[in-house]
C-alpha cells in the first residue's frame, strides 16, 4: 500500500470544510439548548414520570451526586441485563455473558469507553446491543456534555453555588442533540451502504461447499451514535474495519466526520456561553493544531515504515489505503472514541506511538464528548496559572481568580489519569500472569499493555488488539481504571467549576493576561503538548521507541 | 550576592537541611530523601567494592549540594535582611521611661514633675498600651506612641535612615512618634499605642529578619502546582522501574534517584523562599514597610490607583507658569515688577515667581536691590496682596536712568511722573484685591487683563495681578498665571500605569473645573473634585464592588478608614498612628509617588516565580534526552538516536544533567534576588517575551549546558571508560 497524498489533502480539506461550516451553527444550538429555559413536552412529561424538579438549580456537590447515582444504576443495570441475558427477549439464542466480562462492558460503555472485551457476534444478542448498550452510547455521551456546560456556567456564573440541573442537562443533551443527530447520521449511513436489518446471522453453503456466515443486524443506528458520542463500542468486533459497519472509503470518511462533529462545535458553545466568541475559536485552535499535526505525523509514520520495504499490510483494510486509515487512527485516538477501521496492533511502531500520544495528551484535540474541552479547559488554567504570573498578576481565568483551591483541584486532574495509565502498566508488568496476556515479545508486548491502560483510563475504548483482557485480572484493573479515569476527573471539574461560580467577577483590564488569541494557544498547546510529554516520555522510550527506532 | 555573605550564609544552609524545615518544600524534601537513599546505596557499594560505587558517590555527592545550594538560596536572602536586623536592634536598647502616675498632684510635692503630675521611672519593656511618658530632648522614645502634649523635634534616623530631624506636635496628622527615635529639643507627652514586643520597630525586625514569613496565597497555588509536578514525577519514576525491569534494562536505584531529581521542578523549588524573600527585601531597601508578604503580592494586582494630587501628582505648591502683560506694557517690564513684587516673598509661589522671571535660574537678591529703606509689605489675610514700596533712586523704581521703566528708557511708554515722595509701590495679588488697589489709586484694571483673569481662573490656575504706583496714580501691568505644576514624567508613568492595565483617579479638594485641569495636564483617567475622607472611602467601595482591587496612600487620622478598606493602603511614615495602624504599608520616607514602585515590587515578585517556574519545567525536556538514552541504549540500541547531544557515556550523561540541575540553582540566585527585569508593558508584551526568554531559552539552555559539562565529566576516570 502507498500513501496517496493528494487523497489525504483531499479528505483533510472537505472534513475542514465540513466543520467549518457547521461548528458555528452546531455551537449556536448547543449553546441555546443548555441556557434555554422551556421544556419540550416530552422533556415535561419525563420529569413528571420520574419525579423530577426541573426547576431546581443544584449545588456542584448535588450535581455531581445526581450524576454518580445515575451512573452506578446504569452500569447495574447494563450488568445485570447481561448476566440475564438469556431470560430476555431478543437474545437471539444467546445466554448469560461471563461475569467478568459483563462487569468490564458495564463500566465501560457507562464511562463512555467501550473497551471491548466481549466479542459482539457471539456474545450479545439485539436485546443487548439495542437496549442497553445503545441507551449507554447516548447517556455517557450525554453525560459529558453535561460536565463541560457546568463547568463553563461555573466560569460564567458570579456568587453563587449552582450549576444548574443534572437531570435537565442530560435529558436536553439526549433528546435535543444526540438522538435528532444520529437519526440523520444513520440515514446517510444507510445510503452508503451499513447494514440495518433485524435479520440474525445467516449462514450460507457456498458451491465450493463452504459455509460462509453473514451477519445481520440493527447496525446503522448503532453505528451513528457510536462515532457521535464518541463512544467506540462496535456492533461487530471487527468495529467500522468490518465491511458491514464501514463498507466504503465514502463512509469511512464520513465516519471521521460523525466522530469529529461535536467535538469540534464545543469551543463555539463554550465561546457563545461566556460571551466571548474569541475565547471559543482559541480553544478550537489549539484542538485545530493537534489534530491536523497529528495527522500528519500519523501519515508520515505509516508511510515512511510502508517505504522502508517492509510494507504495511495485516491489519489494514485494503479497501481503504493508507489515508483513510490514518486519518481514522488519528480522529479515533485523539477523541474519546476508540472506533477503528485498521488495528492499531498492526500500525507501524511510531504510529502506534502517536496513537498513545494522541490519548496521553488527554484526549482534548478534540477530545470526547464534553470531556474534551473540559479536559482542555483545566489545561488553559494551568496556562493561565503560569501566564499569569509572568505577567505579575494572580492569575484570572474569565475574570475568575485561580488560587490555591482551584489549584488544587487542577493538580489532582492533572494528577490522575497518568497515575491510572503508569500505576496499571507497572502493577500488569510486574505480575507475569497479567503480563502474560499481552502475548508479543519485546517491546511490543510492552507497548500492549501500556496503550491498553492508556486507552481505559482515559476512556477511549481502542486496543492494540493483541491482548486479552477477558480474564478476572486484566477486566477487573482495566473497568478500575476506566471508572477512576472517568468519575474522578468529572468530581474534580465539578468541584473546580463550584469554587469558580462562588467567585466574585474580576473585569478585565489590559494588566489582565487574555485567554484568547494566539499566544494563548500557544502557551496553551505548550502546556498540553509539555504535561503529556513529561509524563509519558520514559513509558513511550520503553514501548514505541524502542521498538520503532532502529540504528 | 557576594562570596562574604555567601560563605556568611554556609552555616545556615547547613542548619536548614533539618528535615522538619525542609518538609514545607515538597520539592526539595524529596531531593533530600533521595540523596539519604543514594547514601546508602553509595555506602554499601562501597563496601562491596562495586565497580559503580565512584560514580554512585559523584551522583550523591552532587544531590546533596542541590539541597545545599536550595537551602543556600534561602539563608543567602535572610542573610541581607539580617545586618538590617541588628541595626535597628541597637535601637531597641531598654530605655528607662519617665511614666505619669495618678493625677495632678500640686507643685513642689515629692515625685511632681515638671507639670504637676508624678512621675515614676520604669523599664521601657514594662510600658502597657495607655501609659502616658514624658520625654525630653536626648531622651530615646521608649515605644510608639501619639503626642498629647507639646511640640518637640525628633531623629528618626534608627528608623528611616534620613538625617534631618522632624517635627512631632499634638494633634494634627503629624502626631505619631516611633519607639526607638530620639527626642533632640523640647518636651513631649506622649500617650503609648503599642505594648513592648509589638511595636514598630519590632514589627520591622521580624520583618527583615523573616521570622513572621508566612506563604502569601499565590505562593501557596505555586507549591500546589509543584508538589503536584513531583508526585507525577515520583509516580513516573517509580513505575519506570518496574517496566524497564519487564525490558531487561532495569536501573540501579542511584540512577533512578538521579533522574527524579532531575525531573521535579528543582531549580524553582529551591529558589521560591529566596524569592519571596528578596521581594520583601526590595521594598524595605525602599524604605517601604509591609505588614505581610500578602500585601506587596496584592500590590501587584492593583487596578485601581487612587492618588491625592497635591504632592503626588503636582508639586505641593502653586507655581508662576506665565507673565502675561496688558496693551501697551513692555513684557519686560512687567516680568521686573512681578520680580520685584516678590523679591521678599518667602513664599513657594513668591519664590516661583522669581524664578520664572529669571528664567529659571533663581538667585539670591542682590543686596543693593533690597537695601534699608525699602519697605516690605507683607501678605496679609485682608489685603491679599504683597510688595515693596521703592525709595527713589532704587534701581527698581523708573526714576532710575537705568530701569526699562525710565522715559529714557526705549519701549517704555512715556512715564507719568515720579510720584510726590518718589516712593514706588509694587504690588502683586489676588485680582479682586488688587483691582480695587489700583481703582482706589486713580487705576482701572483694563479689559484685556480682566479676561485674562477669568480665562486662568476657567483653567484651573491662579491669576495674580501686579500693579505699581507712584503716588499718582495705579497701573495695573499685567497678569501673572500660578498653576498646579505637574511633576515631570508623571504623564509618562501614567500611560505606564494604564498601559499595565492600571486606573488613576486623583483626589483633591480642589473645584471641579480646577481637577479637571490638572487632571487631563496629568493623564489621569479619572478624578474626584472636593473629595471628603468620606468620598475616598465611598469611591474605594464602588471600585472594589466593581471587582477593582484598590491601592491609596494617607497620612491623617481622618484617612484610616479609607486606608483600612483599600486593598493595599500605604500610610506616610509622618502621619498618624491611626493611619499607620489601618495601613498595610508604612512609607518611611513618605512620599507617596512610591506607591507606583510598590505596584512594580509585586509584579516584580509573581514574575520572577513564573518565569523561573517556566524555565524549570521547560529544563526537563533536555534532561529526558540525556538520561533517557543512557538507560536504554544498551538494551535498546536504536534509542541512543535520542542522545541528540551526543554525550560521552550512560554514566557522564547522568552526572552531567545532576550537575547542570545543581548549578542551575546557583546560576540563578542573582537572578531570584534581584527579580526578573520588570518593565510597565501591556500583558501581552510581557506574556511574549518572557515565554520566549524562560520557555524557549529554558528547553534550549540546559542542552547546551548539559553537553558543556559532560565534556569536562568525560575526564573523570572511572566514567571515561564506556
Amino acid at each position: 500500500m502507498e500513501l496517496n497524498v493528494l487523497s489525504l489533502i483531499t479528505q483533510v480539506a472537505v472534513l475542514i470544510l465540513l466543520l467549518g461550516a457547521l461548528h458555528q451553527p452546531m455551537g449556536r444550538y448547543l449553546a441555546a439548548t443548555f441556557t434555554s429555559r422551556k421544556h419540550l413536552a416530552v422533556e415535561r412529561g419525563l420529569y413528571k414520570l420520574s419525579g423530577i424538579d426541573s426547576a431546581a438549580d443544584q449545588h456542584w456537590k448535588v450535581y455531581l451526586r445526581s450524576l454518580l447515582a445515575f451512573s452506578i444504576v446504569s452500569i447495574l443495570v447494563v450488568l445485570g441485563g447481561q448476566m440475564l441475558q438469556g431470560h430476555l427477549p431478543f437474545n437471539q439464542g444467546m445466554g448469560a455473558v461471563d461475569p467478568w466480562v459483563a462487569m468490564n462492558t458495564a463500566v465501560s460503555f457507562v464511562t463512555n469507553t467501550n473497551w471491548q472485551t466481549y466479542v459482539p457476534e457471539s456474545t450479545l444478542g439485539f436485546g443487548v446491543q439495542m437496549l442497553l448498550l445503545a441507551v449507554q452510547n447516548f447517556l455517557s455521551a450525554a453525560v459529558g456534555l453535561a460536565v463541560v456546560v457546568a463547568l463553563i456556567r461555573g466560569l460564567v456564573r458570579a456568587e453563587t453555588h449552582n450549576l444548574g440541573n443534572f437531570w435537565v442537562d442530560l435529558t436536553r443533551g439526549t433528546l435535543r442533540v444526540l438522538l435528532p443527530l444520529s437519526i440523520l447520521g444513520a440515514v446517510v449511513l444507510i445510503v452508503t451502504g451499513v447494514i440495518q436489518n433485524w435479520g440474525g446471522t445467516d449462514i450460507h453453503t457456498l458451491v465450493t461447499g463452504a459455509q460462509q456466515t453473514v451477519p445481520g443486524g440493527p447496525v446503522a443506528s448503532q453505528e451513528a451514535i457510536k462515532l457521535l458520542g464518541t463512544n467506540g463500542g462496535g456492533y461487530f468486533n471487527a468495529n467500522s474495519a468490518h465491511p458491514f459497519e464501514n463498507p466504503t472509503a465514502f463512509s469511512s470518511l464520513f465516519e471521521v466526520f460523525l466522530i469529529l462533529l461535536i467535538p469540534f462545535s464545543l469551543p463555539a458553545m463554550y465561546g457563545r456561553m461566556v460571551g466571548d466568541k474569541r475565547q471559543g475559536y482559541t480553544v478550537l485552535t489549539v484542538m485545530v493544531a493537534f489534530w491536523l499535526g497529528s495527522t500528519a505525523l500519523m501519515t508520515w509514520a505509516v508511510a515512511a515504515f510502508a517505504g522502508q520495504g517492509t510494507g504495511v499490510g495485516e491489519g489494514f483494510e485494503q479497501r481503504f489505503g493508507i489515508a483513510p486509515s490514518t486519518l481514522f487512527a488519528t480522529a479515533t485516538t485523539l477523541t474519546s472514541t476508540g472506533a477503528v477501521n485498521v488495528a492499531h496492533d498492526s500500525l507501524p511502531p511510531l504510529a502506534g506511538g502517536l496513537a498513545m500520544l494522541n490519548m496521553m495528551l488527554g484526549e482534548i484535540a478534540p477530545g470526547g464528548v464534553g470531556s474534551g474541552l473540559y479536559g482542555l479547559l483545566v489545561l488553559a488554567i494551568v496556562a493561565v496559572f503560569i501566564g499569569g504570573l509572568m505577567v505579575g498578576r494572580t492569575p484570572e481565568f474569565l475574570g475568575k481568580k485561580i488560587g490555591s483551591a482551584q489549584m488544587k483541584l487542577v493538580a489532582l486532574y492533572i494528577l490522575v489519569t497518568p497515575t491510572l495509565v503508569l500505576l496499571g502498566t507497572a502493577i500488569t508488568v510486574s505480575i507475569p500472569y497479567l503480563s502474560s496476556n499481552a502475548p508479543a515479545e519485546g517491546p511490543h508486548g510492552f507497548s500492549e499493555i501500556l496503550y491498553a491502560f492508556t486507552s481505559a483510563a482515559n476512556n477511549n475504548g481502542s486496543a492494540f488488539g493483541g491482548i486479552t483482557s477477558s480474564g478476572p485480572g486484566l477486566a477487573t484493573m482495566l473497568a478500575l481504571a476506566m471508572l477512576l479515569g472517568r468519575f474522578l476527573p468529572i468530581a474534580l471539574v465539578l468541584a473546580l467549576a463550584g469554587s469558580l461560580a462562588k467567585q466574585r467577577k474580576v473585569p478585565d483590564t489590559s494588566g489582565t493576561l487574555a485567554t484568547h488569541g494566539p499566544l494563548f494557544a500557544t502557551l496553551l498547546g505548550g502546556v498540553s503538548l509539555l504535561v503529556a510529554a513529561l509524563t509519558y516520555f520514559p513509558a513511550l522510550a520503553l514501548g514505541p521507541a524502542a521498538e520503532g527506532l532502529i540504528k | 550576592m557576594n562570596v562574604s555573605n555567601t560563605i556568611g550564609a554556609l552555616p545556615l544552609a547547613f542548619r536548614k537541611l533539618n528535615p522538619r524545615a525542609m518538609i514545607h518544600s515538597p520539592v526539595m524534601f524529596t531531593v533530600l530523601i533521595g540523596s539519604l537513599a543514594c547514601t546508602a546505596v553509595s555506602i554499601q557499594q562501597l563496601l562491596i567494592g562495586s565497580s559503580t560505587a565512584v560514580f554512585s558517590i559523584i551522583v550523591t555527592v552532587w544531590l546533596w549540594l542541590t539541597v545545599l545550594f536550595g537551602n543556600l538560596s534561602e539563608a543567602i536572602a535572610e542573610g541581607r535582611g539580617k545586618a538590617q536586623a541588628d541595626s535597628l536592634r541597637a535601637a531597641r536598647t531598654s530605655v528607662m521611661a519617665r511614666r505619669r502616675v495618678g493625677a495632678l498632684v500640686p507643685a513642689g510635692q515629692s515625685g511632681s514633675g515638671q507639670d504637676g503630675y508624678s512621675e515614676e521611672l520604669v523599664p521601657g519593656t514594662e510600658l502597657s498600651v495607655g501609659d502616658v511618658v514624658i520625654c525630653e530632648a536626648g531622651d530615646l522614645i521608649p515605644s510608639d506612641g501619639d503626642v498629647i502634649e507639646g511640640l518637640a523635634s525628633v531623629d528618626e534616623s534608627a528608623i528611616t535612615g534620613e538625617s534631618a530631624p522632624v517635627i512631632r506636635e499634638s494633634g494634627g496628622d503629624r502626631s505619631s512618634v516611633t519607639g526607638g527615635t530620639m527626642v533632640l529639643s523640647d518636651r513631649i507627652t506622649i500617650r503609648i499605642t503599642a505594648a513592648s514586643g509589638k511595636t514598630f520597630l519590632d514589627r520591622m525586625i521580624a520583618l527583615v529578619e523573616g521570622a513572621t514569613r508566612q506563604k502569601t496565597p499565590n505562593e501557596i497555588a505555586l507549591n500546589v502546582l509543584l508538589a503536584s509536578l513531583t508526585i507525577v514525577f515520583v509516580v513516573c519514576v517509580m513505575t519506570l522501574a518496574p517496566m524497564a525491569n519487564f525490558a531487561h534494562a532495569l536501573p540501579t536505584p542511584v540512577v533512578l534517584v538521579a533522574l527524579l531529581v532531575c525531573l521535579i521542578p528543582t531549580t524553582i523549588g529551591a529558589l521560591v523562599p529566596a524569592i519571596g524573600i528578596a521581594g520583601m527585601d526590595r521594598l524595605i531597601q525602599r524604605n517601604v514597610l509591609a505588614t505581610s508578604g500578602r500585601a506587596v503580592e496584592t500590590a501587584g494586582d492593583i487596578t485601581t490607583l487612587l492618588l491625592d494630587k497635591t504632592g503626588t501628582i503636582t508639586y505641593g505648591n502653586r507655581r508662576a507658569v506665565a507673565f502675561l502683560a496688558a496693551d501697551g506694557v513692555d513684557q519686560r517690564v512687567l516680568i521686573e515688577t512681578a520680580r520685584l513684587s516678590s523679591l521678599a516673598d518667602e513664599t513657594p509661589e513668591g519664590r516661583s515667581i522669581v524664578e520664572l522671571a529669571l528664567d529659571g535660574k533663581l538667585s539670591a537678591p542682590s543686596p543693593d536691590e533690597l537695601t534699608a529703606d525699602v519697605e516690605v509689605i507683607e501678605f496679609s489675610a485682608v489685603t491679599r496682596m504683597s510688595g515693596l514700596n521703592l525709595p527713589q533712586g532704587h534701581p527698581g523704581n523708573p526714576g532710575n536712568p537705568g530701569h526699562p521703566g525710565n522715559p529714557g528708557h526705549p519701549g517704555n511708554p512715556a512715564h507719568p511722573g515720579t510720584g510726590t515722595a518718589g516712593v514706588l509701590e509694587v504690588r502683586k495679588g489676588a485680582a479682586a484685591a488688587v483691582e480695587r488697589y489700583a481703582k482706589d489709586r486713580g487705576g482701572f484694571l483694563p479689559q484685556e487683563l480682566e479676561d485674562a483673569v477669568l480665562k486662568i481662573s476657567g483653567t484651573g490656575g491662579t491669576p495674580l495681578l501686579v500693579a505699581t504706583y507712584d503716588g499718582e496714580r495705579a497701573r495695573v501691568l499685567g497678569v501673572i498665571h500660578l498653576a498646579d505644576v505637574v511633576k515631570p514624567g508623571m504623564k509618562e508613568r501614567f500611560a505606564e500605569l494604564r498601559a499595565m492595565g492600571i486606573k488613576t483617579i486623583m483626589i483633591t479638594g480642589d473645584n471641579k473645573i480646577t481637577a479637571a485641569a490638572i487632571a487631563a495636564e496629568a493623564g489621569v483617567d479619572d478624578f474626584l473634585a472636593e473629595a471628603t475622607p468620606e468620598d475616598k472611602l465611598a469611591v474605594i467601595k464602588a471600585e472594589q464592588a466593581a471587582g477593582r482591587l484598590v491601592a491609596m496612600t494617607g497620612d491623617g487620622t481622618n484617612d484610616a478608614p479609607a486606608l483600612a478598606a483599600a486593598d493595599v493602603g500605604v500610610a506616610m511614615n509622618s502621619g498618624t498612628s491611626a493611619a499607620k495602624e489601618a495601613a498595610n504599608m508604612v512609607d518611611l520616607d513618605s512620599d507617596p509617588t512610591k506607591l507606583i514602585d510598590i505596584v512594580g515590587i509585586g509584579k516584580q515578585l509573581l514574575i520572577t516565580r513564573g518565569s523561573l517556574t517556566t524555565f524549570s519545567v521547560a529544563n526537563d525536556v533536555a534532561k529526558y534526552f540525556a538520561i533517557v538514552p543512557a538507560l536504554f541504549a544498551a538494551t535498546f540500541p536504536g534509542l541512543g538516536l535520542l542522545n541528540i547531544m551526543g554525550l560521552h557515556s550512560p554514566e557522564s550523561a547522568i552526572v552531567s544533567a545532576v550537575i547542570f540541575n545543581a548549578l542551575v540553582i546557583v546560576a540563578l540566585v542573582p537572578l531570584a534576588l534581584r527579580g526578573v527585569k520588570y518593565r510597565a508593558v501591556s500583558a501581552a508584551q510581557a506574556l511574549s517575551r518572557n515565554l520566549l526568554i524562560y520557555g524557549l531559552g529554558g528547553v534550549i539552555a540546559p542542552f547546551i549546558g548539559i553537553k558543556l559539562i559532560d565534556l569536562l565529566v568525560a575526564l573523570i576516570p572511572t566514567i571515561a571508560q564506556r
